[in-house]
């Protein structure tokens, strides 16, 4: 089955990423706009769903400076 | 004495840091290739700098998977002397071996420079060399992601432990690192990560040889034993 797990810098650690996409936007007529933090997703097919938390905590995100998320599982959107 | 100089897909500092062991006395110096279960019975073990496998995902979160490091792991939890140097701190760091988590820098950009780097702690097994009296380093950084960052309880513990053996010169904090730390140990104080380049401040040629004293540190650590 397909899941997407969504990661993102934890709140509170700055996001120099996030800081650099807000500074671009007043230049482009985009005003108003703040609080800007850049996270990855990440696709990934997986036979036994159950594994999906494990793998996250392992691999994908390293908890203490990024939040994790499984977003969808199959399309649906998880609860 | 044997150092072991861990080579990645994508390490660039692997000869350098082989060298720079090489000028302390009596010491030799091979390359621990990543995909070998083999540590080839070294006495101390260097995670060097430059990249790995792409640096994917996060810095270091695919190396600390390596062959190797199963072996490198072992190592440290029986109190092997073990250092990480920038990619090699951050692997590190991902592997569990050293507390905390290296952020992009603050500033956003690639930084290289020299910098001076105070000693908290000159009675490690890392920094025992460092003359009596001298209470800073002149050591070059080059690095994208070397913001340190550990939650603040654990930083309060990590200062409370005496885990942090260098921090950024007051003003010289080139990256944003909470509490200007530069480089910490684990808790029993035998592995060692930071992110500033010892390995490229050893001839007078280059104008430090102040990250000798790391290597020949580790040298009378492993012979005392």
């Amino acid at each position: 089955m397909k899941a997407r797990v969504l990661i993102r810098p934890k709140a509170g650690i700055l996001d120099p990423q996030g800081v650099a996409v807000e500074q671009a936007l007043p230049a482009l007529g985009f005003t108003g706009v703040s609080e800007v933090r850049v996270g990855r997703m990440v696709e990934l097919e997986i036979a036994d769903e159950s594994q999906l938390d494990q793998l996250c905590q392992k691999l994908l995100a390293n908890t203490l400076i990024e939040d994790y998320e499984i977003v969808s599982v199959e399309g649906a959107v998880a609860p | 004495m044997k150092f072991g100089v861990v080579r990645f897909p994508g390490t660039c500092d692997d000869f350098d840091a082989r060298d720079a062991a090489l000028r302390v006395d009596g010491a030799e110096a091979v390359l621990l290739w990543h995909g070998d279960h083999d540590l080839q019975g070294v006495d101390a073990v260097i995670v060097p700098g430059g990249f790995s496998y792409g640096d994917y995902l996060r810095v270091g979160a695919i190396a600390r998977f390596a062959p190797v490091m199963t072996e490198v792991m072992e190592f440290a939890r029986e109190g092997g002397t073990v250092l990480g140097i920038c990619n090699g701190f951050q692997i590190l760091c991902e592997a569990g071996l050293l507390p905390g988590a290296l952020l992009p820098n603050t500033g956003r950009r690639f930084i290289f420079r020299q910098v001076d780097l105070d000693v908290d702690r000159a009675d490690t097994r890392f920094t025992s060399a460092v003359p009596a009296g001298q209470t800073s380093l002149s050591i070059p950084i080059k690095h994208t992601t070397g913001r340190y960052y550990a939650p603040e309880d654990q930083l309060d513990a990590l200062e409370a432990n005496g885990q942090v053996l260098l921090r950024y010169a007051p003003g010289q904090n080139p990256n944003g690192s909470l509490r200007d730390i530069a480089g910490v140990t684990n808790e029993a104080g035998n592995v060692f990560g930071l992110m500033p380049h010892p390995e490229h401040a050893v001839d007078p040629l280059t104008g430090s040889v102040d990250g000798l004293t790391l290597f020949t540190s580790m040298a009378q650590a492993v012979s005392r034993v």
